[in-house]
């Protein structure tokens, strides 16, 4: 899929071990930026697959985020739950250009927001 | 002849439910069970799920999602064609076809009938009208769950296993609840008149109005249902009526096909019906004249089936004796065979302890165990179901036998619980997933799992109702040598340390960080996990004060952001109201916050306080700092901290006031106010023994009289109500506060995280909290000196705090930069 990129600030904007909504809905969801102590940055949409908990919220371990609900484990990567929880949450693309962080939206989404 | 260019058997399955779809995964296990193309036709508009958990889920402990039993993949990656909300409505034997509700016509080889039950409707009126629906299906919880969204007061009929579990779900939910039943006593199938009258005692208790010898008139209502008349003139007004008075198997199909029916579908032990082509499972039949409604020889059923269908002819059903526990939560029910004595020949043992709630009886026929009911503590439950499976000579036992297992088998060196070297492969350990001690036991050799939790996830044992848990982690400890008991003590899964050795570590090897922790205990993850990183920074909060430095990133939300999460994602917020005491100007505050903010709901808490709900995140530093310049500081109702001193008017005011326990309660939030807990802490002062603050179930109470103050600690009053025990009777204010100070920090140092004082008592005994708080006064003043010195470095509002602190951008979203 094509996606076009977004700059949504500072890599410092987010906390280590933490993480931040987006201030808009990328295909009516609610989106999140997860940092991680490696310094990874990780997108997720911000709905745990289990009952819908917001992520951004959850403590961070690694590349995982517990869901502050019901403790689901949910890995940053690819946003499928650990086992043996099964579910999905979907990830999107993110990359740093000169220190700012860009999120790569999908290309259908922008169309059917204009 | 098979005629067909798909040479696979055509078998068709009448019934998604729980008893067709484990038909089919018996049959898939088997090779030759590849051999068939199947069609399953199921009624309801669902996958297969678990019904036996309903009331779970209206209990709220589990989601319908968790009740699933085979999702649409689990259909698909095994070719079966599903045909959801599609009832089959005829059956022709001659043309061995199917019709289903759509048209739909299906032609079979095999038929297998799972139709199940329904719920039995009682002749009386008013049984169409909205408001009243049975227990049966996911329909029905939603019907329920909606009424309890918007209704207030629910009725149910029956007082059987599945009408109380639909009560005490209905009164989770916080509706009112009350009961009729025919009968004088509660489940009197499974349970005799005195553990029916036991059961019926703590329901009562936990707010369950009952109307036993209750025969149902009618249910009054014109729109909907507005009450129930029993026919001795008592009328009980009700939102919603559940009917759950019994089951009856769903026989019209197989009646109309012109196959032998009685109260159920006959079945042979091969579980073939009168047609050798189609066969039956589940509640719909009946074997040797026995019906069925309990889930395990269901399971039983299934195999024998699938077995047959797979060419296996030698499988053969016989019906075990069963036993009965009730899902809900802190009542032990257990019952299996006889309730009662037949005749003289026959011996009924009981022991009753009506102080603590406990009841067993046995009941001996020709020094073999033909029964049990065990009320209060049904450990030993399996054991006793064993016993009476076996057939077991227990004469030289029956002098001990009712004390349980551990007596019974004597001996202080024997291990109390199952033998697993001497059960049975076949012994189910899992009522509600049938699964066999066999299955467990390979699966622990097979995949090398050491932990409960693999054990749980790739079997199954264990993961519906849990009630099976202790005999798995015994398995476990069995076959693989693994103590799973033990594993459960530690910390969290990242370690094998328990909490006590980690607390004593980080003093004795001054470990002032969660990294030398996790270094010096050779922790699995580097970053540990959501369980240990808040326990470890407690730990070290309250080790360390004024050195550590607290981590936010290991705190729950609602420590981080100071705050109460609540489902929607919006946050509560409670200011302190000192022992309870506001002013005009604070209210006035509050009232203006709660305006300028549109604040959807502003609530009085248990606690005397005053909950704004609804905040959104992004507003809560600007609701703090309004609070904040009214004078008001954070009211810690989102931490495991001091919550609350809840107080009554005293001596100032109330005629039987003995002290000023108003300004009492002040100063011991003035002193307490801030601190990290194990868990969180409440605290309360009445002015006399009438008791009007509830001091004997907080953390800590204090009850003023003529003589001086007494001193409760460790009480509680959720679900587990514990009420307080007595500390000791001190003469003045500053000793109670030396008291509470040193209870309190005794509690900090000792406890586990996580663990409330009351459960923390229990644990160490009063005797020993005693001895360090009253007894020794030198230690006492230790204690107390360091509750003070820790208090200060937290005496600093945190809403100010957050409010000025730099990641207080946080609070707000990122926004798209142009």
């Amino acid at each position: 899929m094509a996606y076009s990129w977004k700059k949504i600030g500072p890599v410092e904007s987010i906390p280590v071990q933490g993480a931040r909504r987006l201030g808009f809905l990328i295909e009516g969801q609610p989106v999140a930026i997860f940092r991680t102590v490696e310094q990874g940055l990780f997108a997720l949409i911000d709905v745990c697959p289990h009952r819908q908990g917001p992520l951004s919220e959850g403590i961070i371990c690694g590349a995982t985020v517990t869901c502050p609900l019901h403790n689901w484990v949910i890995r940053l990567d690819n946003g499928t739950a650990v086992g043996p929880d099964e579910g999905q949450t979907t990830s999107l693309p993110v990359r740093i250009v000169a220190g700012e962080i860009q999120i790569g939206v999908p290309h259908t989404s922008e169309e059917a927001a204009a | 002849m098979n005629m067909m260019t798909d040479n696979r058997q055509r078998l068709v399955v009448i019934g998604n439910g729980m008893a067709g779809m484990r038909t089919i995964e018996e049959l898939l296990n088997h090779e030759a069970g590849r051999r068939y193309h199947i069609t399953v036709f199921g009624a309801e508009p669902h996958v297969n799920y678990n019904r036996i958990m309903l009331s779970s889920v209206l209990a709220g402990d589990k989601s319908l999602d968790e009740i699933v039993i085979n999702p649409l993949e689990w259909y698909e990656d095994n070719g079966i064609r599903l045909f959801t909300g599609d009832p089959v409505t005829a059956i022709d034997r001659q043309a061995k076809t199917v019709q289903a509700a759509s048209g739909l016509r299906v032609r079979y080889d095999q038929l297998l009938i799972a139709t199940g039950s329904r719920p039995l409707a009682p002749p009386i009126a008013g049984l169409g009208l909205p408001g009243v629906c049975a227990f049966r299906d996911i329909a029905d919880v939603n019907k329920m769950l909606e009424a309890a969204r918007l209704h207030r007061r629910a009725v149910v009929i029956g007082g059987g296993l599945l009408g109380l579990e639909a009560a005490w779900g209905l009164k989770q939910r916080g509706m009112s609840v009350a009961l009729v039943h025919l009968m004088p006593t509660l489940m009197e199938r499974q349970l005799d008149a005195a553990a029916g009258q036991l059961l019926q005692r703590d329901l009562d208790r936990r707010g369950i109005a009952f109307f036993t010898n209750g025969q149902t008139e009618e249910i009054l209502g014109t729109e909907r249902a507005e009450g129930v008349q029993l026919t001795d003139g008592r009328s009980i007004p009700a939102d919603l009526v559940v009917l759950a008075i019994g089951i009856r198997p769903n026989i019209d199909l197989a009646r109309a096909a012109g196959l032998d029916v009685s109260r159920g579908i006959c079945v042979f032990d091969d579980m073939r019906t009168s047609d050798p082509d189609i066969f039956a499972v589940g509640e719909c039949t009946e074997h040797r004249g026995e019906i069925f409604g309990l889930v395990a020889p269901l399971w039983d059923q299934a195999k024998v089936c699938a077995a047959h269908l797979a060419g296996d002819e030698t499988a053969v059903f016989t019906s075990q004796t069963l036993s009965t526990r009730l899902k809900i939560t802190g009542v032990d029910v257990f019952s299996a065979g006889a309730l009662m004595a037949a005749d003289e020949t026959d011996d009924e043992i009981t022991l009753r302890d009506d102080g603590q709630g406990l009841y067993k009886k046995i009941i001996l026929r020709d020094g073999r165990l033909v029964g049990v009911v065990l009320y209060g503590d049904a450990t030993d439950g399996q054991w006793y179901l064993q016993l009476m499976r076996d057939k077991a000579d227990v004469s030289l036992l029956r002098d001990r036998l009712v004390f349980g297992r551990a007596l019974a088998e004597g001996g202080a060196n024997k291990p109390a619980g199952p033998d697993f070297s001497a059960m049975p492969g076949e012994t189910q350990i899992c009522g509600c997933n049938g699964v066999s001690k066999d299955t467990i036991v390979a699966a622990i050799k097979d995949k090398k799992f050491t932990s409960l939790s693999d054990v749980r996830a790739h079997t199954k044992a264990s993961a519906s109702c849990g009630q099976c848990t202790s005999l798995v982690e015994g398995l476990l400890a069995f076959t693989a040598g693994v103590d799973a008991k033990a594993g459960k003590k530690t910390l969290c899964d990242c370690t094998e340390a328990g909490h006590d050795e980690i607390r004593q570590a980080i003093l004795a090897q001054t470990l002032k960080t969660m990294e030398s922790i996790r270094a010096a205990f050779g922790w699995k993850k580097p970053e540990g996990c959501h369980k240990c990183r808040p326990a470890l920074n407690y730990y070290l909060l309250c080790a360390w004060p004024g050195e550590y430095h607290d981590d936010s990133r290991s705190r729950f939300v609602n420590e981080r952001l100071h705050a109460n999460i609540q489902k929607d994602g919006t946050y509560s917020v409670v200011p302190r109201m000192w022992g309870g005491v506001t002013t005009p100007s604070e209210l006035r505050a509050i009232a203006s916050v709660a305006e300028k903010f549109s604040i959807p709901t502003v609530k009085l808490t248990g606690g005397q306080r005053i909950d704004l709900l609804g905040v959104k995140k992004e507003d809560l530093p600007a609701v703090w700092a309004d609070l904040n310049s009214a004078g008001m500081v954070s009211g810690h109702a989102y931490g495991k901290a001091l919550r609350t001193v809840k107080t009554c008017v005293g001596s100032e005011w109330c005629r039987f006031g003995t002290q000023d326990s108003t300004g009492l309660g002040i100063k011991l939030e003035k002193l307490a106010w801030g601190s990290w807990t194990p868990h969180k802490v409440k605290l309360a002062v009445s002015g006399c023994p009438r008791n009007c603050a509830e001091a004997t179930i907080k953390d800590l109470g204090v009850i003023c009289v003529e003589a001086g103050y007494d001193l409760v600690v460790g009480g509680n009053g959720g679900v587990e109500v514990r009420v307080a025990d007595p500390l000791a009777r001190v003469a003045t204010e500053e000793e109670v506060l030396e008291y509470a100070g040193a209870f309190l920090q005794l509690y900090r140092e000792e406890a586990h995280y996580l663990e409330r004082t009351a459960p923390w008592i229990v644990r160490v005994g009063l005797a020993y909290v005693k001895q360090r708080i009253v007894e020794d006064a030198i230690g006492r003043g230790a204690l107390y000196g360091r509750f003070l010195h820790s208090q200060k470095y937290v005496q600093a509002d945190p809403w100010a705090e957050r409010a000025r602190d730099p990641e207080a951008r946080e609070f707000a979203p990122l926004l798209m930069e142009a």
